[in-house]
C-alpha cells in the first residue's frame, strides 16, 4: 500500500516536474522546433495540451478529445515520424543521419469551437536529447546499481555524448570546408567565363557591324 | 513510518530539482513568440538565448511576469545574452521573442531556460545523509562535463550560423553569375540589333500628290 503510494508520488512529480515550459498555439497553427543532433541519438519529447475554456476563463486541466499530430523530419526532409497522439503523451525517435531534425506539432482537430475553446490551446513541451533522455531510476533498477555506480554510469553517458558531438563537429566542419571550396571554384570559373563571354561578344559585335556597314557601303 | 518520512524527503527534494528546457524554433518575420513557465519562490532562473540564422541576427526579447506588470528584462535587437533572476514568490514568468521590426527576414532562435540550480540524479531522490567523497567528486565531474556540453552547444550554434551563411553565399554566387552571363549575351546581341535598326532603310514615304 505504501509502496503504491510511493510510486504514485514519483509518477505525479515526474510528470509535473518535467513539463514546466508552455506556450500557446492557434487552431490551425503549426509549431516547429529544430534539433541539430549527431546520429544514433535518442530524442524524447513529452507534451501536454490544455484547451482554453470560455466558461471558466482558464485552461481546462485536461482535454481528452483533442489529439496532437507530431511530425518529425530528418535532415534530408524525409518524414521519420508522423503520428497522431492523444492530448498528453510522449514521442520518441532516434536519429540515423546527423543534422537538423525538425519536430512539428499541430492539432489534428478543427473542431475546437465545439469544446468551447476560442482558438487558444496551451501546450506544455519538453524535448530531451541524448544523455538527458536517460531515466536513471529505471537503469538503476534494471542493472541493480548502487548509487555510486549510477553516478559513474551517468558520467560515462555524458562523456559519450561529448564524444558524439565532437564527431559530429568534425563532419560539420568538413561540410563547411566543402561549401567554401565550392564557392571558391564557382567564383573562379564564373569570373573567367564572364570575362571570356564579354571579350567574345565584343569581338563579334565589331566584326558583325563592320560587315554590316561594308554591305551598306557606308564604310 | 519510515516510508512516510522518505516520501516527505523525496517531495522536498523534487522541489529543488533542476529543470532546463532548451528549444530552437523558427520565428517568422513580423511575428512574436512567447513562452511561459511557473517558477517556485527562491529558485534561481537563467534565460539564455542566441539568434542562430536570419537577417542581422537580432531579436527583441522581453522577460516579465504573466500579466506584463513587472518587466525584468527588455532588450531590443540583441544577438546573444544571458539573464539570471530569483523570483520572490511563486508565479508564472513569460518571455517573448519578437521579430516585428523585420519585414522579410525570418529568424531561428535558440533559448535555454534553466530553473533551480541543484542537479540531482534524474529520477533518483535526494540523499538522506551527506554525500561521500567519491560521490562529491562525481558530482563535481558531472558539473564540469555539463559546462563542456554547454560550450559545445554554443560552438555548434556559431558554426551553424557560419555554415548557413556560406551555403547562401555559394548559391547566390551561382545564380547571380549565371544571370550576369546571360545579361551580357542579351545586351551584346541587343546592341547590335538596335544599331542595325537605325541604319535600315525606311519604308519609302509616299509623296504628296
Amino acid at each position: 500500500m505504501a509502496r503504491l503510494f510511493q510510486t504514485g508520488i514519483f509518477l505525479l512529480l515526474g510528470i509535473s516536474s518535467t513539463l514546466g515550459l508552455y506556450f500557446h498555439i492557434g487552431e490551425t497553427e503549426r509549431k516547429c522546433f529544430i534539433e541539430e543532433i549527431p546520429d544514433e541519438t535518442m530524442v524524447i519529447g513529452n507534451y501536454k495540451t490544455q484547451l482554453y475554456d470560455k466558461n471558466t476563463n482558464d485552461f481546462m486541466p485536461s482535454s481528452p478529445h483533442i489529439g496532437m499530430h507530431v511530425e518529425v523530419k530528418d535532415p534530408d526532409n524525409k518524414v521519420i515520424l508522423s503520428k497522431v497522439y492523444s492530448s498528453e503523451g510522449r514521442f520518441t525517435f532516434t536519429s540515423h543521419t546527423p543534422g537538423e531534425h525538425s519536430i512539428c506539432l499541430y492539432s489534428n482537430s478543427t473542431k475546437w469551437a465545439m469544446f468551447g475553446a476560442n482558438n487558444k490551446m496551451r501546450v506544455h513541451l519538453d524535448i530531451e536529447v541524448g544523455e538527458h533522455a536517460n531515466d536513471y531510476k529505471q537503469i538503476a533498477e534494471k542493472d541493480k546499481l548502487t548509487e555510486l555506480q549510477l553516478r559513474v554510469r551517468q558520467l560515462l553517458d555524458q562523456v559519450e555524448q561529448v564524444q558524439k558531438e565532437q564527431n559530429y563537429q568534425r563532419y560539420r566542419e568538413e561540410r563547411f570546408r566543402q561549401t567554401s571550396e565550392n564557392t571558391n571554384q564557382r567564383v573562379l570559373w564564373w569570373s573567367l567565363g564572364q570575362t571570356v563571354i564579354l571579350l567574345v561578344t565584343g569581338f563579334w559585335q565589331m566584326r558583325h557591324l563592320k560587315g554590316f556597314f561594308e554591305a551598306k557601303k557606308l564604310v | 513510518m519510515g516510508t512516510w518520512w522518505l516520501c516527505l524527503v523525496i517531495l522536498v527534494a523534487f522541489a529543488a530539482v533542476l529543470d532546463a528546457t532548451e528549444l530552437t524554433f523558427e520565428l517568422p518575420d513580423n511575428a512574436q513568440q512567447c513562452f511561459y513557465e511557473e517558477v517556485e519562490k527562491g529558485q534561481k532562473c537563467t534565460l539564455e538565448f542566441q539568434v542562430v540564422t536570419g537577417g542581422k541576427y537580432d531579436v527583441d526579447v522581453t522577460l516579465s511576469d504573466a500579466d506584463d506588470k513587472n518587466v525584468l528584462y527588455k532588450e531590443r535587437r540583441k544577438q546573444y545574452d544571458t539573464f539570471t533572476f530569483t523570483p520572490k514568490e511563486k508565479q508564472v514568468y513569460k518571455f517573448c521573442f519578437s521579430n516585428e521590426f523585420s519585414t522579410f527576414a525570418h529568424k531561428v532562435v535558440y533559448f535555454d531556460f534553466m530553473v533551480g540550480d541543484e542537479d540531482l540524479l534524474r529520477g533518483v531522490g535526494a540523499h538522506a545523509t551527506a554525500l561521500t567523497q567519491l560521490e562529491t567528486t562525481c558530482v563535481s565531474i558531472h558539473e564540469n562535463i555539463k559546462e563542456v556540453i554547454d560550450y559545445q552547444t554554443h560552438h555548434r550554434l556559431r558554426e551553424f550560423t557560419g555554415r548557413v551563411r556560406a551555403e547562401h553565399l555559394s548559391q547566390r554566387v551561382q545564380w547571380w553569375s549565371a544571370g550576369v552571363f546571360i545579361v551580357i549575351l542579351i545586351v551584346g546581341i541587343g546592341q547590335v540589333i538596335v544599331l542595325r535598326s537605325f541604319f535600315t532603310e525606311k519604308r519609302p514615304t509616299t509623296g504628296k500628290i
